[in-house]
C-alpha cells in the first residue's frame, strides 16, 4: 500500500452523484408510505347529508343528530332564551360572528341569533377549542362558573362557555364561537343538515 | 484494535465448554466483562438508583403482557369495548393480564418520574452526561406517545374524548395543523380509522423505537460511567495498579444483588394494586372509560391519566390571548415547551457543585418549589376548571418555567460547598 493513495476524482464524483439519487429515491419512496396514513376513499365518501324530524322538539329543548361523525344540535329556543342570547352580546367574544365567518357562519346565519329562524339553533357541538363536545346548561339560572348564566353551554374539558346563539365567551381557551353547518329547512318541522338551499 | 488471544473460559463448571465455543465465535465474555461482572459503579448508591433498573423491569412486565392482550384484543371500533371486557370476563387470567397491563403503565411512569428527579437531585445530566440524558429525554417522550396510543385501545369514552383532544392539539399549528390532525386520525374526527392506527404505533412502532432508546441509553452510561449521590466523578481516583476507581465496585454482584431485592420489594407494592386497588380510585382507570366511546356526547368530566396532568394544567391556564395570537396557540405551545424543556438542562445549570448536597441554598428552594408546582399542577389537573384554580395553576406553570428559564443566573449566583475528594457514604 502506498502511503498516500491517489484521490480518483472521476471515481469520487460518481459515487457523490449516485449517493445523491439515491437519497432523492429513499426520500420519494416515503411518500407512499406517508399518504396511505391520508382519509380513504371510504372515509370520504361518508359525508351525505342527514334530515333530522324536529316536529316533536319542544320549546327549551334540543336533539343531537350526528352528521359526518359529529354532533348536531338542534335548540328550540323560547322567547327568553333568545332575550338572553341578546343580553350577552356583552360577554362574548365575537357577538356579530365576524371571525372567520366562511368557515364557520354560512351568510343566512350571520345575524344576531346566527339562524335562520331565531327559534331554530342549529350548530356542530364540537368546541373551537380542542374538540371536546361542551354540554348542555340551558337554563337560565346561577351555575358556578358564572352567577348570571342566561342558558347555554359549558366544555367540561377546558371551561370554555357558549351562549345559546353557539358564541363563545370573552377570556376562554376557545377562539372561535361554535361552527354553524349548512343546512335548510324542507319544511316547517324538516331540516336538512348538510347542505344548503341550492339557489 | 490489539487484539488479544482469547482464553478458555474458566469458572463455569460444566458449562466451560459451550461458553469458550461460543466466546470463540461471539463476544460474549467480553460483554459480559464490559456491562456488568467488569463495569465499576460508585459504591455509594443510594435508594434513588433503583428507579432505572426498576423502570427496565416494568418495561419488560409491558411488553410480556400486552403480547399476550394482543392475542385476544380487536382493534376495530365495533368490537375494541367489547373485546377488552372479553378479556376481562372470559380469557383465563385475563383480568390478571389486564391489570397488570394498564397498572403497569402507571408503575413505568412513576419509576420514570422518579428515575428523572434523581438525575435532577444529583445532576446527572452534567457533563460528560449530556447525551445520556438526551436519549433519557427522548425515552420519556416514546413512553408518553406510547400511554397516549394505549389509551385509545378500550375505545371508553376518555379514550375517544383524550385522543379528540390530543389529536386536536396538532390542529392549532398554524396553515398546516387542521391537514396534519386529519392525516393523524386518517378521518376527519377520531373513527375507526384512528382505532387501527394507534394501534399499530401501540404495539409495534413505538416499542420498536423505545427498545432501540434504552439499549441507546446503556450504552451511553456504561460509556460515560454513573454517577452518584456526591456528583463527582469515580475515574479520577483510580488504583494504579489495576486501574479500577477506588470507589467503584463491579456492577455484577453488588448491583444486581441491590436491584433484585429493590424490584422483588417493588413486585410486592404492584402485585398490591393489582389485585387489590387495579382502578386506584380511578387514577389508573378512568370510571367513564368503563363507558363505549359516544362520539356525539363528552363526558360531564374528562381529565387525562395522572401522567399527563401536570402538563394539562399548563395547557389549560393560557385564557387570555397575548399580542395576536389565541390563547389556544399559547397553550398548545406552553405544553409542548414544558416537556421539551427538559433537553435542555444540562447547558441550563451552571452550578460548579453537581450534587445537591454541595449545592446552595438558591437551588434546593428552587428544586423544591418546582416539585411542589409540578404535583399541584398535576393534581389540578385531574379536577375540572374554575376560576380559583385557573389562578393557582397559572401561578404554578409560571413557577415551572422560571425554574428553567432562570436557572442559568441563579445557579451561578448559589453559594456552593466544595465538594469531596472522594465519595462519601
Amino acid at each position: 500500500m502506498s502511503d498516500k493513495p491517489e484521490v480518483n476524482r472521476a471515481r469520487r464524483n460518481i459515487l457523490i452523484a449516485t449517493g445523491c439519487a439515491g437519497g432523492v429515491a429513499t426520500v420519494a419512496s416515503a411518500v407512499p408510505f406517508a399518504a396511505s396514513m391520508l382519509p380513504s376513499e371510504r372515509a370520504k365518501a361518508i359525508g351525505a347529508p342527514v334530515e333530522a324530524d324536529i316536529s316533536y322538539l319542544a320549546a327549551g329543548e334540543m336533539m343531537r343528530v350526528e352528521w359526518r361523525g359529529q354532533p348536531v344540535w338542534i335548540v328550540h329556543r323560547t322567547k327568553e332564551m333568545l332575550d338572553g342570547v341578546k343580553a350577552d352580546d356583552v360577554k362574548v367574544a365575537d357577538p356579530k360572528s365576524e371571525r372567520k365567518p366562511d368557515e364557520l357562519t354560512p351568510e343566512y346565519a350571520r345575524n344576531e341569533f346566527r339562524s335562520i329562524k331565531p327559534e331554530y339553533l342549529v350548530v356542530v357541538g364540537i368546541c373551537s377549542h380542542l374538540g371536546c363536545s361542551p354540554s348542555d346548561r340551558l337554563k337560565a339560572q346561577p351555575e358556578p362558573f358564572d352567577p348570571d348564566w342566561k342558558g347555554g353551554f359549558y366544555c367540561p374539558c377546558h371551561g370554555s362557555l357558549f351562549d345559546l346563539a353557539g358564541r363563545v365567551y370573552k377570556n376562554k381557551p376557545a377562539p372561535d364561537n361554535l361552527a354553524v353547518p349548512p343546512y335548510t329547512f324542507l319544511s316547517d318541522t324538516k331540516l336538512l343538515i348538510g347542505e344548503d338551499k341550492k339557489a | 484494535m490489539a487484539a488479544t488471544e482469547k482464553q478458555p473460559v474458566t469458572g463455569a463448571g460444566p458449562f466451560n465448554g459451550i461458553l469458550t465455543w461460543v466466546d470463540e465465535r461471539y463476544p460474549l465474555m467480553s460483554t459480559w466483562k464490559a456491562h456488568l461482572a467488569e463495569y465499576y459503579a460508585p459504591k455509594n448508591f443510594n435508594f434513588w438508583y433503583y428507579f432505572g433498573s426498576l423502570a427496565m423491569l416494568v418495561l419488560v412486565l409491558q411488553i410480556v403482557t400486552g403480547i399476550v392482550l394482543t392475542m385476544h384484543y380487536k382493534p376495530d371500533a365495533a368490537q375494541a369495548f367489547a373485546s377488552v371486557e372479553y378479556i376481562m370476563r372470559d380469557v383465563p387470567w385475563g383480568w390478571l393480564i389486564r391489570y397488570m397491563h394498564s397498572t403497569g403503565a402507571s408503575a413505568l411512569f412513576v419509576c420514570v418520574y422518579l428515575h428523572m428527579f434523581r438525575a435532577m437531585l444529583y445532576g446527572s445530566y452534567r457533563k460528560p452526561r449530556e447525551l445520556l440524558w438526551i436519549f433519557g429525554m427522548l425515552i420519556f417522550l416514546c413512553l408518553m406517545a406510547e400511554g397516549f396510543f394505549g389509551y385509545l385501545l378500550p375505545w371508553g369514552q376518555m379514550s375517544y374524548w383524550g385522543a379528540q383532544v390530543i389529536v386536536n392539539l396538532f390542529a392549532a399549528i398554524p396553515i398546516v395543523g387542521p391537514d396534519i390532525a386529519i392525516w393523524i386520525r386518517g378521518d376527519y374526527v377520531v373513527s375507526d380509522a384512528t382505532l387501527n392506527r394507534f394501534f399499530a404505533f401501540h404495539v409495534i412502532a413505538v416499542p420498536l423505537v423505545l427498545l432501540g432508546l434504552v439499549a441507546a441509553h446503556l450504552l451511553a452510561l456504561h460509556e460515560v460511567g454513573s454517577n452518584n449521590p456526591d456528583g463527582i466523578e469515580i475515574k479520577n481516583l483510580k488504583d494504579p495498579k489495576t486501574g479500577i476507581p477506588l470507589d467503584g465496585i463491579p456492577f455484577h454482584p453488588y448491583y444486581t444483588v441491590k436491584d433484585i431485592f429493590g424490584a422483588a420489594v417493588f413486585m410486592f407494592v404492584f402485585a398490591v394494586i393489582v389485585f387489590f386497588a387495579p382502578e386506584f380510585g380511578g387514577y389508573l382507570l378512568e370510571y367513564n372509560n368503563f363507558i363505549a366511546a359516544d362520539p356525539l356526547r363528552t363526558p360531564q368530566h374528562i381529565a387525562p391519566v395522572w401522567y399527563f396532568t401536570p402538563y394539562y394544567s399548563i395547557l389549560r391556564s393560557f385564557t387570555v390571548n397575548f399580542f395576536w395570537i389565541d390563547a389556544k396557540i399559547w397553550g398548545v405551545a406552553a405544553m409542548g415547551v414544558s416537556t421539551l424543556i427538559f433537553f435542555l438542562l444540562p447547558w441550563l445549570d451552571r452550578s460548579p457543585a453537581k450534587s445537591i448536597r454541595y449545592r446552595g441554598p438558591i437551588y434546593k428552594t428552587a428544586l423544591a418549589v418546582f416539585v411542589v408546582c409540578f404535583l399541584i399542577l398535576g393534581y389540578l389537573g385531574t379536577l375540572s376548571v374554575n376560576e380559583g384554580r385557573t389562578i393557582v395553576a397559572q401561578i404554578c406553570t409560571a413557577l415551572y418555567f422560571l425554574f428553567f428559564l432562570l436557572m442559568p443566573w441563579y445557579t451561578t449566583i448559589d453559594k456552593c460547598m466544595p465538594e469531596p475528594e472522594r465519595v462519601t457514604k
